[in-house]
């Protein structure tokens, strides 16, 4: 590691230091303040005394007021059913473009391309339309199947299959595998970190997604968490703020739980997935 | 294999994901086309084609020209700020400065959280009388005012928290370019004596272009695309002072249930992606490569 020539140094570096955790505490202080709603009484929620009594009553009262463990299994079920099907669909997708050569390669890939653009966020209109002609509104699955070709991660694991050494590839070739054998044994193994970087990305996502999921559901069997919070924050204006934090928090826990303790992963991933 | 065996062997591993990517995504903005030049379907009436009505009806809908304008504003009033705090973030991350690991958790961690989820804690935030805003400010003397219900702050009021979502994610990219960046660079500038600006303006700046570029492209689709907040701050109001293209799009299409009409302003919004994928392939492109 070379000296940083242009570090800063002496009353620059105090006043740099100074900015970026003022930055950072500003960042840091609407969560600070959910917290504090969240954990003491509503009486306090307000008024910042360090004396206000620690309470678990607000948590108790959210989490009995809607059902958020119905909630939390379909989020789960759907953000497990998505990256599923999109480990499949996405590994082949790229597999072919990376390493065959057949007519209308190039056409074929700008059309998934397009999928960049204009993602299935912004075609709510059709989408359910063809959803109701499939007879699957208000169902997991059809949160889901619009995500499912996904053209990201496509274009993330041909970038990384690109990279995969040819000899490898004849190798195993040559050994007798079929190009199935040779994606199973060659090149999945060694698009691993790509392949966690993606799982991150696409499981923050799916979780944290909203738009597409109020349309489409309109049950407690079917609502993901998000949804579940806008139904519950919104119809229930008798409850006071800090029922409504609080069930904010423990809809984000598990999430955040994840990323403070995988913090380092999460970064590395998200950095991966954008520079391919 | 045989050249026709392993085109058919490409083809068939392509098959399932083109199929769900033509069935969710070009299926539907095909779809979309034609629909905007049909009639919404009401009770026993059923849809007919209507020629250039919905786009007679666009073209005059004072709320469309005012969601377009209005996410004009927030592309404007978010995107340059988000790009100029991340590149400060990234760099004083990457510098050696004291607790940078828990700065970068600082951050960074808005990014993940649900913008549904953010939305409700930034809601309470802005509340009038009670919200930590309104205590802060009346702490200096300042009156009270309704952020979110007035037509002058509400959209700058969803800006805030949409820098605040989006600064952290982007600079995740710069600090992996500046950490990609050679050390030799900073040196040999340092000896031909250019200031730490000179340098950041002629050398890092520059460099950090594709990277930019990357996080450009991405800042503009996420402003037409994540509306999520305003359902829970503002729904649109107070009169339409922040409803974005998108969220109109869902109060025509899923509240007003006039789906024609919804199909003709996602139209409009597609174009606009398109024209953006245009001019990405056409001069940005080939302007930021240094390499």
């Amino acid at each position: 590691m070379s000296t940083m020539v242009y570090a800063p140094r002496g009353a620059t570096r105090a006043l740099e230091t100074a900015g970026a955790w003022l930055l950072g505490l500003l960042w840091v202080l609407p969560l600070l303040y959910a917290f504090w709603t969240a954990f003491h009484p509503a009486e306090f929620s307000t008024r910042f005394v360090l004396s206000a009594p620690l309470t678990l009553e607000n948590l108790e009262r959210a989490w009995a007021a809607a059902p958020f463990a119905r909630y939390f299994l379909n989020t789960v079920i759907l953000v497990t059913m998505v990256l599923a099907a999109q480990l499949v669909l996405v590994t082949l997708a790229a597999y072919a473009f990376a390493r065959f050569d057949f007519p209308g390669r190039n056409v074929l890939f700008a059309l998934v391309l397009v999928q960049l653009m204009i993602m299935p966020d912004v075609l709510i209109v059709e989408n359910y339309r063809t959803m109701t002609v499939l007879g699957l509104k208000d169902t997991i699955l059809a949160i889901g199947l619009p995500y499912m070709a996904s053209a990201f991660g496509i274009f993330l694991l041909r970038q990384t299959f690109k990279t995969v050494p040819r000899e490898l590839d004849d190798a195993a070739r040559v050994e007798g595998c079929t190009p199935l054998q040779v994606l199973w044994k060659v090149y999945v193994p060694l698009a691993r970190p790509t392949y966690l970087a993606y799982a991150l990305v696409s499981v923050s996502y799916h979780w944290n997604n909203f738009l597409w999921p109020l349309i489409i559901t309109n049950s407690v069997k079917s609502r993901p968490v998000t949804v579940g919070l806008q139904v519950f924050s919104a119809t229930d204006q008798g409850l006071d703020w800090s029922i409504i934090t609080a069930a904010t928090l423990l809809t984000t826990a598990p999430l955040l739980i994840a990323f403070l303790l995988f913090q380092r992963q999460f970064v590395q991933s998200f950095m991966r997935a954008g520079i391919k | 294999m045989t050249r026709t065996a392993q085109w058919l062997y490409a083809w068939l591993l392509l098959l399932p994901a083109m199929a769900l990517l033509v069935l969710f995504t070009h299926y539907p903005a095909v779809a979309t086309f034609w629909q905007s030049f049909m009639s919404t379907p009401k009770g026993s009436r059923a849809s007919v084609f209507v020629g250039a009505d919905n786009y007679e009806q666009l073209v005059t809908d004072e709320v469309f020209w005012q969601s377009l304008s209005n996410n004009f504003w927030y592309a404007l009033g978010t995107i340059p700020t988000s790009i100029v705090i991340a590149i400060l973030m990234a760099i004083w991350v990457n510098e050696r400065i004291a607790g940078r690991g828990l700065l970068r958790l600082a951050y960074f961690t808005p990014t993940i959280l649900p913008m549904i989820a953010v939305a409700n804690i930034w809601l309470f935030f802005y509340t009038p009388e009670y919200g930590l805003l309104e205590q802060v400010l009346g702490a200096f003397g300042a009156g009270s005012h309704n952020w979110l219900g007035s037509k002058s702050t509400a959209l700058g009021a969803l800006m805030v928290v949409t820098v605040w979502k989006e600064a952290g994610f982007f600079m995740i990219f710069y600090l992996a370019a500046l950490q990609s960046m050679s050390p030799h660079l900073a040196e040999a500038a340092a000896i031909e004596g250019a200031s730490r600006w000179y340098f950041f303006r002629r050398v890092t700046f520059p460099l950090l272009m594709p990277t930019t570029l990357f996080v450009l492209v991405n800042a503009v689709i996420n402003a037409f695309r994540l509306v999520d907040h305003i359902f829970v701050m503002t729904r649109g109001g107070p009169d339409n002072a922040t409803a974005l293209l998108l969220y109109y799009i869902y109060d025509v299409g899923f509240r007003f249930w006039d789906t024609a009409y919804a199909a003709a302003l996602t139209v409009a919004l597609l174009t606009i992606l398109g024209l953006l994928a245009l001019a990405q392939f056409l001069f940005l492109e080939r302007r930021v490569h240094y390499q």
